[in-house]
């Protein structure tokens, strides 16, 4: 009975790596493959790009590149920690609002949040590298707060009261107990943090001018305008290189760290002087949070000289700039994001298993699409998926297949500091009492991973929704998705388009908020707090 | 545990399992679209294609084809992409191939030769293209200018690039990036072409110290630096953008106004001439061919202006009546030989650079 037991666990281990693997074996590495296969061999001789990769330009932007990523995920940590504290530690009214407005952000597609940047910055901060470092804390402020806020909210409160009987100082505890507990959270959300920045494209062509330039837009600048895939390829295996490095040094930091266990933590009301700083935070993070989205609000009313909604009715008409009627694009996007969100889920729910379990290559080779340049992985993909089965390149499909690869990182990410953190003695006590292993799974783990869990879809979902580099590349036109259309008006002159563009940001803002506010609610509804 | 917490599983656990199913069914349904229906005719093209519904519609009804569009990227990233999968396209037909490239897909090997019968009916400008190759229409790169900022601080708007230099317009122009952006490109091979190889270099220095401003492309420069483009926060009225945005801002604004408040400056304009072609491999040779005779039609010409802003290479298409009055047909536009400027682009441009940015 107990070796068959433990068989069937061993058989559930293997499928947990299997579909992640195969995932990722199909939708990134052969791409990729066919991609460095085609700039990268002459006359069936691999063609090794040494010379690119000592080049002087080449130190330059890949130097620009790790300097602007340590500092914006530093920033970001910093803005960000606060609230996650105030979210995760305290109840108070329009908390869950909040927590889902700060996914707001995350989802706007970087012309629209360049755009609102360059109508709030003053003009000698507005393209400096201050810009970008902004703009990269306001992205990405959403994942400190909600890694880390998930987390944070599961540990157990108890500690803190017991420190506090022996007579800790407010600061100590936060220094000596908050840190230490939280830094697996911490460094798993610095990770991702720091490899959006390090990836980053959008914000750096638009804000940064064409004065700076990172690896990430350097390898579209040559794959893509000049054609020249050998450049490419190699920036773009440096880059990979680099990705991988980071995600090795944050996982073992993550494992050594160790971290909290986990008990449903207690989320109360602020008393006291609490309450002045839980305000603080949250007016404070919240003014600074709001003020690109309603500056595009504001724009999105703007109709001639006075304000109305004519933007909005619009949008159930057609024009030139799109094939469908503007609406269409909002269902599209709610079928693909949807779509995208249950591969990621269907993958990343047994990776994470797996790496949480300790398979650590899964764990970078996960990582690792998030590295590779979007412009070198949609060239794979026209080279790779140009037959059956998988003639994808004209089908509707490839569109949530590559955004769920974008967003599986995110998925893993979320879940993993929560799978280590299951106090191993609850498993160990059920299986005692004869819980089968899938049982543990079902009644010990699922509920207390409920939380994480809703964070890893309202990610995964958001970051879908927003996907703009891949989905722009692979998407049919009849099929637009909100970001892509919102793109497609900004191409063209004429107060119809700005105003249609400028109405789907604040359409795709709110859906973002709503469907992050609904999939919490249904899976948190009921927690014990 | 709680009966509670089970709820919550079990309710994940659904929530996942139908979200996969509805995934899988999604999949499906578009994959097994595309088998049911082989009679497509695709067309590869840029971010700016557009035709109005009843347009196409016409197209689809009278060859029997449907007309599949992948669109993505300018003319240049078109054309990589072109290339990167030359002999197993992922269309029939590219279009949006201009004068900028053609050079470069012509040495591709990417395209079939074809002649349309519709050829005889263009202007003489455009009548005898390459046999590779088939004019579509043209866009013409202009400065152009806010006519309400000219009138407002008393100053008369530049009338040719040569004042784009004068004390008087500093800080006043914004243009794009010639490495990132087609209008930039054609406005730097527009200096190319006025004071030549290597004249323009002391032009861009004269701009430099003029206060130029450059941004990475055309969506910034007009919606956001220019301040004559309706609800931009820009401060700057001049800018390169094309001859017909003028007549663009007329009909896009809620209560359109009798004079456009913008204008082209006629000089200095740089012509685009915009191409399609039957790429080598196409699954749908014949399909193509009616495509490509269908955008040369009467009906295909007159919707050019109206959904792409740029102009029919048809002798017999009369322009709409906003075009007439607000936008303008430069009569003697620059141009540069397309061997000429695909010989020294990378050059120039890795010159202007230098010049300009750094």
């Amino acid at each position: 009975m107990d070796r068959h037991r433990r068989a069937l666990s061993a058989a559930g281990r293997a499928a947990a790596v299997v579909l992640p693997v195969a995932f990722l074996a199909v939708f990134f590495a052969w791409p990729l493959g066919a991609i460095l296969a085609r700039s990268l061999v002459v006359d069936g001789r691999p063609d090794v790009p040494l010379d690119v990769l000592t080049d002087s330009t080449t130190r330059d932007v890949a130097w620009f590149t790790l300097w602007q990523a340590t500092v914006s995920t530093v920033l970001t940590l910093l803005a960000g920690l606060p609230l996650a504290w105030a979210l995760a530690r305290f109840r108070f009214p329009g908390r869950s609002v909040i927590e889902a407005l700060v996914l707001v952000p995350f989802v706007l597609p970087t012309v629209v949040v360049a755009t609102a940047f360059v109508a709030l910055l003053p003009d000698d901060i507005e393209r400096s590298v201050w810009a970008i470092l902004l703009a990269h804390v306001f992205f990405n402020v959403a994942v400190v707060v909600r890694v880390v806020g998930a987390f944070w909210a599961g540990l157990d409160q108890r500690l803190w009261d017991a420190a506090a009987t022996l007579g800790a100082s407010p600061a100590e505890r936060q220094l000596r107990l908050t840190a230490p507990l939280l830094a697996p959270a911490l460094a798993s959300a610095a990770s991702i943090v720091f490899l959006f920045c390090f990836t980053s494209f959008g914000v750096i062509l638009i804000l940064g001018g064409p004065r700076y330039a990172t690896l990430e837009t350097e390898i579209y600048n040559q794959a893509a305008r000049l054609f020249d895939l050998r450049t490419a390829a190699a920036l773009g295996l440096l880059q990979l290189a680099a990705v991988a490095a980071a995600v090795l040094v944050s996982g073992r930091l993550e494992r050594r760290l160790g971290g909290g266990r986990r008990r449903s933590g207690a989320a109360r009301r602020p008393a006291g002087g609490e309450r002045v700083a839980v305000a603080v935070v949250v007016v404070g993070s919240l003014g600074l949070l709001a003020l690109p989205p309603l500056a595009l609000v504001l724009r999105s009313l703007q109709v001639g000289t006075g304000y109305g909604l004519d933007h909005f009715t619009a949008l159930a008409h057609e024009t030139p700039a799109l094939f469908v009627a503007p609406w269409h694009a909002i269902l599209n996007s709610l079928l693909f994001s949807t779509a995208a969100t249950a591969i990621a889920l269907a993958v990343g729910i047994p990776a994470a298993v797996a790496v949480a379990s300790g398979r650590r290559g899964l764990d970078v080779a996960l990582m690792l699409p998030l590295g590779a340049s979007a412009a070198m992985l949609g060239f794979g993909f026209l080279l790779a998926f140009d037959d059956p089965p998988l003639d994808l390149r004209s089908s509707p499909a490839i569109v949530p297949l590559a955004q769920a690869l974008v967003a599986l990182p995110f998925v893993v990410r979320s879940l993993v500091p929560a799978l280590r953190a299951v106090d191993a003695r609850m498993r160990e006590a059920a299986a005692v009492l004869g819980a089968t292993p899938a049982q543990v799974r079902r009644e010990i783990e699922l509920p207390l991973l409920a939380r994480p869990l809703a964070v890893a879809a309202g990610l995964a979902f958001a970051v879908s929704l927003g996907e703009f580099g891949a989905t722009v590349f692979l998407v049919r036109a009849d099929w637009p998705t909100v970001p892509v259309a919102i793109f497609r008006f900004l191409g063209r002159p004429g107060e119809g388009n700005v105003g249609a563009a400028m109405a789907l940001c604040v359409v795709l803002m709110a859906l973002v908020a709503a469907v992050a506010l609904v999939s919490e609610r249904a899976l948190v509804r009921g927690r014990p707090r | 545990m709680t009966p509670c917490h089970l709820r919550i599983a079990r309710r994940a656990v659904t929530l996942v399992t139908t979200v996969v199913v509805a995934a899988v069914a999604l999949a499906a349904s578009a994959c097994g679209g595309d088998e049911a229906a082989p009679k497509d005719v695709v067309l590869v093209t840029h971010d700016s294609f557009a035709v109005s519904k009843t347009v196409r519609q016409a197209f689809e009804r009278e060859s029997g084809l449907t007309l599949k569009i992948l669109q993505g990227g300018d003319a240049n990233e078109v054309l990589n992409r072109a290339l990167l999968t030359a002999g197993d396209p992922q269309g029939d037909v590219v279009f949006g191939i201009d004068d900028s490239v053609l050079s470069r897909a012509l040495e591709g090997d990417l395209l079939e030769e074809y002649r349309s019968p519709e050829l005889s009916s263009l202007q003489a400008d455009f009548g005898n293209p390459d046999p590779h190759v088939t004019p579509i229409d043209h866009g013409e790169v202009c400065l152009n200018v806010d006519r309400g900022w000219f009138a407002s601080h008393d100053v008369p708007p530049p009338t040719s690039l040569g004042d784009l230099v004068l004390d008087r317009y500093r800080n006043l122009l914004v243009v794009e990036n010639p490495a990132t952006s087609s209008p930039g490109l054609a406005f730097l091979l527009a200096t190319v072409a006025t004071y030549g190889d290597p004249g323009w270099e002391t032009y861009w220095r004269a701009l430099r110290a003029n206060g130029v401003r450059v941004v990475d492309g055309w969506e910034e420069a007009y919606t956001q630096q220019f301040s004559g483009a309706s609800g931009s926060p820009g401060k700057r009225p001049i800018v390169v953008s094309y001859a017909s945005s003028p007549a663009a801002e007329v009909i896009f604004a809620s209560k359109p106004p009798t004079t456009a408040p913008t204008a082209a400056v006629e000089d200095g304009c740089y012509r685009q001439v915009e191409y399609a072609g039957i790429l080598r491999g196409a699954h749908n040779e014949d399909g193509a061919k009616q495509l490509i005779d269908f955008m040369l039609s009467e009906r295909f010409q007159a919707d050019v202006p109206g959904s792409m802003f740029v102009y029919p290479v048809r002798a017999d298409v009369p322009l709409p009546e906003e075009f007439v009055k607000h936008a303008i047909v430069p009569r003697d536009p620059l141009q540069l030989p397309p061997a000429e400027v695909d010989a020294n682009r990378d050059r120039w441009v890795a010159r202007w650079t230098d010049i300009v940015v750094r």
